[in-house]
């Protein structure tokens, strides 16, 4: 007898407040594991109907996984956090889109029959880790030409794309970005993203102890006229900046998957269920296109197309990536189904973390937008690759249709 | 006051960060103490920390958007005190009144602000630092925390700047009581978090993984009323009297009157229930800065200090690279004391420790012992059963010395008899590697002679217990005539992991401890014997406040035990030590000693009448006191002349821990100066003026 498949559901989401990477970053003498580990704790806080023995695995991501981020974080974290000895962890690394993978990887168990619920989530420390920290690349990946070397610094596979895509003007970029920060701004005075935020106390050894209750990255008023104005540090005269771009970020984010049956039994929140994923590899670099095959590999793995899909969230990592990907699936710069929260342009984008942080406001939006069947997140990722989560709104009105039809 | 007084004082910054609570509470300010140091240099304040808490409350009284105040520690440590490095120096009456004044001066306006005060105690709080929390409005406290609690009752002073009006106002008397008197004079046991929150001086817990997180989404929500934080009103009638009542039974128990420190402290906690604040923090500043110049404090610190540091620090001790591993000892003896070594060595070097007795049935009793202990720290939790079951596995017992041959350390507790211990060191030579340890637990006997005779002397050296070796942290370690530095490297070594405190001593007859008590006690017994009335020749001693009296310290020890060290002390100083006939008969009767407890207090046995011979002449308490204390100050110049330790810090450090004399006595060469004492006896004082007493005015 074929197994039974079992539907996994996102049960519930947090992040910590973003800061920027560096000596002046909020977090610069916070520790990358405490991130991870006030984010476990306030998911257990928010979900006490889940007895923390039932969760089967912790899986956490960090690109560079030395140091705070090293030791098998998803374990050491667990234990630190409080969680009991007997459930386990371990850690899980796709650069950008790591707790994207961390998140597929666990909910394929619970799919399998595995796992009843997990967390699942990621942490960038970018101050004490920057990207490449301790690599050593294979000569051969030179001497064969196997990744070009504008592939390694992730700026410039963004002023590749410009190259590939003349039509996305850095004017279209700039405004893109613009919106962004817009968008963040007004979602910051509704309280739309304070209910995500899991406050951390953060130390400084000059000033004392404080809390970080907000993002530190965001620039709310940001003009056009300011954007024109920047540098571009990837190629002279370029199109990429700094304002276009995400920084370089510290966070960490969770998120409680469960069996959607074991969910209803705990009367746990459903507040997506997983459709389909898909991740696709692309040429180094042009890392950012690697949305497009993703999505549309994802979308035949569902059955759906691109029409079917009415709430995005994608990562904003450079604004040319974002409109590379909304340019082939048709939908407008500005179309308000994509990011309504702003993206990472605006709040940042600590690697590893992202990904919940998409899947998190994904939720938001479909408990707001009845009327939704299916949203994305998706996210390009360095070295080449790209990632996309298909998920079916629970909330959905026309659900009633459908099995009256 | 003067500056220089605490020239050197490592400040502990007030740092002020503004906050947005959570739940839109509003503007909070947070100020943070944190001395630059991690918590091996715990926060403390000194004048230059009290300014700057003082100016951190300027900062946030001017400001006027604020819901609260809270302040927090560095990791591990809230703080811990008042710096007492400058005490030493305090000349006047006038500087000693300051601090206290400028404690509460500072400290009081944390509940005097116009908005309510948190203290988020993270770490450590003891004393001062305790004390800032009990001004807050509200407190939380980590469970990760440990030690907390007031102590300065311990160290002869009290807690005047704030506690002694604050705490038992907030808890109770009683719980006052437990804390400020029980705790502090119990060897200053402190409470951990948890048993400080059910004892109410912290209105909230949180774990350590987010404690400031959680306390400051705490605090917003006392702040907006969402929770209430109930303040009872404690029993002011009979229950406060009855609790003053015990603290001054468990001061009298402790001191017999003999230290103010802790009477001036129960004074001000009787009155803290009729009194204002002002009245209560002005009772505790003169209280302080009286205790501040009394000689008691300043022996209580000096003790405090050896105890801290010296102990850790032994000196004359061979440099430790010197030291050889140890991973196997063996025991010779089974008796009580050896077993009790046993134990001692598997938990705290968790290697195989083998016991070997002549006796079959004596050896399976030590061991059996050994593992009886085990079983019980198993069924108490304090180990758990793997570790019980590896400890088990250490301890094994042989009736052969064969099992000696791959041993390291071989220490012997047999008969107290010089032809019996080199015959044992002879044996276990034969057996043993040329540079394995021989250590002699020995009381009274020369570990040089012990030595004679061996292929290799250099390897013997004295490693001498005290009873009960679970409770007595010194180890005299004895240095032979040949004893080696590595050999001595290896006992040093070897004592700090079993976490005693190690004193170098020469090989002279009793070491210190043992021929300071018998000189003592033999100056006792003298006039007993000579006509003096049992009963105060035994109270003559009470202003000192020792843990007991020298006939009840008899009984401890044994009169057997207490008779062979006078004869041996007689044999190697005939001038000073003699031998009681009276003791001989007491001995020879089998008594256990002079008292017995039939209603539980202490009377001479009457069949003493009888075996009892004692002369006519007559001294007061005063006169046997004044005999017994000049005995001790000539027994320690001859001690210091002799090279039998290197300093009068020496012989003190070895009166606190090998004898339990207290903390207030200085050990017990402060007293002898201060008394005038070491000066009639030989023209000059042990140690320098204001070194542990008041400084010349």
């Amino acid at each position: 007898m074929p197994r039974t498949v079992r539907d996994v559901v996102f049960v519930d989401g947090v992040r910590t407040p973003i800061g920027k990477a560096g000596p002046a970053g909020m977090y610069a003498e916070t520790r990358a594991d405490d991130l991870v580990i006030k984010c476990i704790r306030e998911l257990l806080r928010r979900n006490p109907a889940l007895p923390p023995g039932r969760i089967d695995d912790v899986a956490i991501a960090a690109t560079t996984q030395i140091g705070d981020q090293g030791l098998t974080i998803g374990r050491t974290a667990s234990l630190l956090a409080g969680l009991p000895i007997s459930v386990p962890g371990y850690a899980i690394d796709r650069m950008c889109a790591g707790a994207m993978t961390a998140v597929t990887t666990t909910a394929s168990g619970i799919a399998f029959g595995a796992y009843d619920v997990v967390i699942a989530g990621g942490v960038e420390h970018m101050g004490r880790h920057p990207m490449a920290e301790g690599i050593d690349p294979n000569p051969r990946i030179i001497a064969e030409g196997l990744i070009d070397q504008s592939a390694v610094v992730m700026g410039q596979t963004a002023e590749n794309l410009h190259d590939r895509f003349p039509h996305l003007t850095k004017e279209r970029a700039d405004a893109f970005a613009v919106a962004s920060q817009e968008r963040l701004a007004k979602a910051y005075a509704d309280g739309a993203i304070q209910a995500d935020l899991v406050p951390v106390a953060i130390r400084s050894t000059k000033q004392g102890w404080s809390l970080a209750s907000a993002d530190q990255a965001p620039r709310p008023g940001t003009t056009m006229e300011a954007l024109a104005g920047l540098k571009t540090p990837f190629r002279p005269h370029g199109k990429v900046t700094a304002g276009n771009s995400a920084g370089l970020n510290d966070g960490a984010t969770a998120c409680i998957l469960a069996a959607e049956d074991v969910a209803t039994e705990l009367g746990l929140p459903i507040r997506m269920r997983l459709v389909a994923y898909a991740f696709a590899g692309v040429e180094p670099e042009m890392m950012g296109v690697g949305p497009i095959p993703a999505t549309e590999k994802a979308l035949a793995k569902a059955g759906l197309s691109i029409e079917d899909i009415d709430l995005f969230e994608i990562n904003e990592a450079f604004a040319v990536q974002v409109l590379a990907f909304l340019d082939h699936f048709g939908i407008a710069d500005d179309d308000p189904r994509v990011n309504p929260f702003g993206g990472a342009i605006a709040v940042g984008h600590p690697l590893a973390s992202s990904g919940v942080r998409l899947m998190t406001q994904l939720a938001r939006h479909l408990e707001a937008n009845p009327q939704v069947r299916y949203g994305m997140t998706t996210m390009c990722i360095g070295i080449g690759m790209g990632g996309t989560v298909i998920w079916e709104n629970p909330h959905w009105a026309g659900a009633e249709e459908v099995v009256q039809a | 006051m003067s500056e220089t007084v605490f020239a050197d004082e490592i400040v502990t910054n007030a740092l002020v960060r503004y906050l947005d609570l959570p739940l839109r509470a509003g503007r909070f300010a947070l100020i943070t103490l944190d001395n630059g140091h991690d918590h091996t240099k715990p926060n403390t304040f000194g004048p230059g920390g009290l300014a700057a808490l003082d100016a951190a409350l300027d900062a946030v009284a001017a400001a006027d958007d604020l819901v609260g105040v809270g302040i927090t520690g560095k990791p591990f440590i809230f703080a811990v005190g008042a710096d007492l490095t400058g005490v030493p120096l305090i000349r006047s009456r006038e500087d000693a009144y300051a601090i206290a004044k400028g404690g509460h001066d500072v400290f009081r306006r944390l509940g005097e602000l116009s908005v309510p005060t948190f203290a988020f105690v993270n770490g450590a709080a003891l004393g001062g630092g305790l004390e800032v929390a009990l001004h807050c409005t509200y407190r939380a406290v980590s469970s990760g925390a440990s030690m907390i609690g007031l102590p300065e009752c311990f160290l002869g002073m009290l807690p005047g700047w704030g506690g002694a009006y604050l705490l038992p106002n907030l808890i109770g008397a009683n719980d006052a009581v437990t804390v400020v008197i029980e705790n502090a004079l119990n060897q200053n046991r402190m409470l951990a978090g948890k048993a400080a929150h059910a004892l109410g001086i912290f209105d909230a817990i949180f774990e350590p993984a987010d404690f400031l997180e959680q306390s400051l989404a705490w605090a917003a929500s006392v702040l907006t009323s969402v929770t209430e934080v109930p303040r009872p009103e404690p029993d002011k009638g009979d229950g406060w009297d009855a609790a003053v009542a015990r603290g001054r039974a468990i001061v009298d128990g402790r001191l017999h009157g003999a230290a103010p420190a802790p009477y001036r402290a129960l004074e001000l906690i009787d009155a803290a229930r009729h009194r204002t604040r002002d009245e209560g923090f002005a009772a505790e500043d003169e209280a302080l800065a009286g205790l501040l110049m009394t000689d008691e404090l300043r022996a209580s610190l000096y003790s405090f200090d050896l105890v801290q540091k010296r102990a850790r620090r032994p000196v004359g001790a061979p440099p430790r690279e010197l030291a050889r591993p140890v991973s196997k000892v063996g025991i010779v003896g089974a008796g009580l004391m050896a077993s009790q070594l046993g134990l001692l060595f598997a938990r705290r070097l968790e290697v195989p420790v083998v016991l070997t007795d002549v006796d079959s049935a004596r050896l399976e009793k030590g061991v059996a012992y050994v593992h009886a202990e085990i079983d019980k720290l198993q069924s108490k939790g304090r180990i758990t059963p793997d570790k019980a079951s590896r400890l088990r596995g250490l301890v094994t017992g042989s009736p052969s010395k064969d099992v000696f041959a791959d041993a390291d350390f071989v220490i012997e507790a047999v008969f107290e008899e010089m032809k019996v211990k080199q015959q044992v060191f002879a044996e276990v030579e034969a057996v043993v590697a040329d540079t394995c340890v021989l250590a002699t637990n020995t009381s009274s006997l020369s570990v040089s002679e012990m030595a004679r005779g061996l292929r290799y002397p250099e390897r013997v050296v004295g490693f001498h217990f005290f009873n009960p070796v679970a409770v007595l942290p010194l180890l005299e370690v004895v240095r032979g005539e040949q004893t080696d530095d590595a050999t001595l490297a290896t006992a040093f070594a070897v004592g700090k992991a079993l976490k005693k405190s190690c004193v170098l001593v020469k090989d002279a007859p009793a070491f210190v401890v043992n021929r300071l008590l018998a000189r003592f006690l033999g100056e006792v017994s003298k006039a007993a014997d000579e006509g003096t009335p049992i009963e105060v020749a035994d109270s003559a001693l009470a202003p000192l406040g020792l843990p007991m009296t020298p006939f009840v310290l008899l009984q401890l020890v044994g009169p057997a035990v207490a008779l062979h060290s006078a004869e041996v002390m007689q044999e190697a100083f005939p001038d000073r030590f003699s031998v009681s006939e009276n003791l001989r008969r007491l001995v020879a009767a089998g008594k256990p000693g002079i008292y017995v407890w039939p209603e539980g207090k202490p009377v001479v046995d009457p069949d003493l009448a009888e075996l009892f011979h004692a002369g006519t002449t007559e001294l007061t308490a005063d006169e046997v006191r004044q005999r017994a204390l000049t005995a001790l100050a000539q027994e320690i110049q001859l001690m210091l002349d002799d090279g039998v330790v290197a300093e009068p810090q020496d012989i003190d450090l070895c009166m606190l821990l090998g004898a339990g004399w207290p903390f207030h006595l200085g050990g017990i060469t402060p007293y002898l100066d201060r008394t005038g004492i070491s000066v009639q006896v030989t023209g000059h004082r042990f140690l320098p003026r204001g070194v542990a007493d008041l400084p010349p005015a």
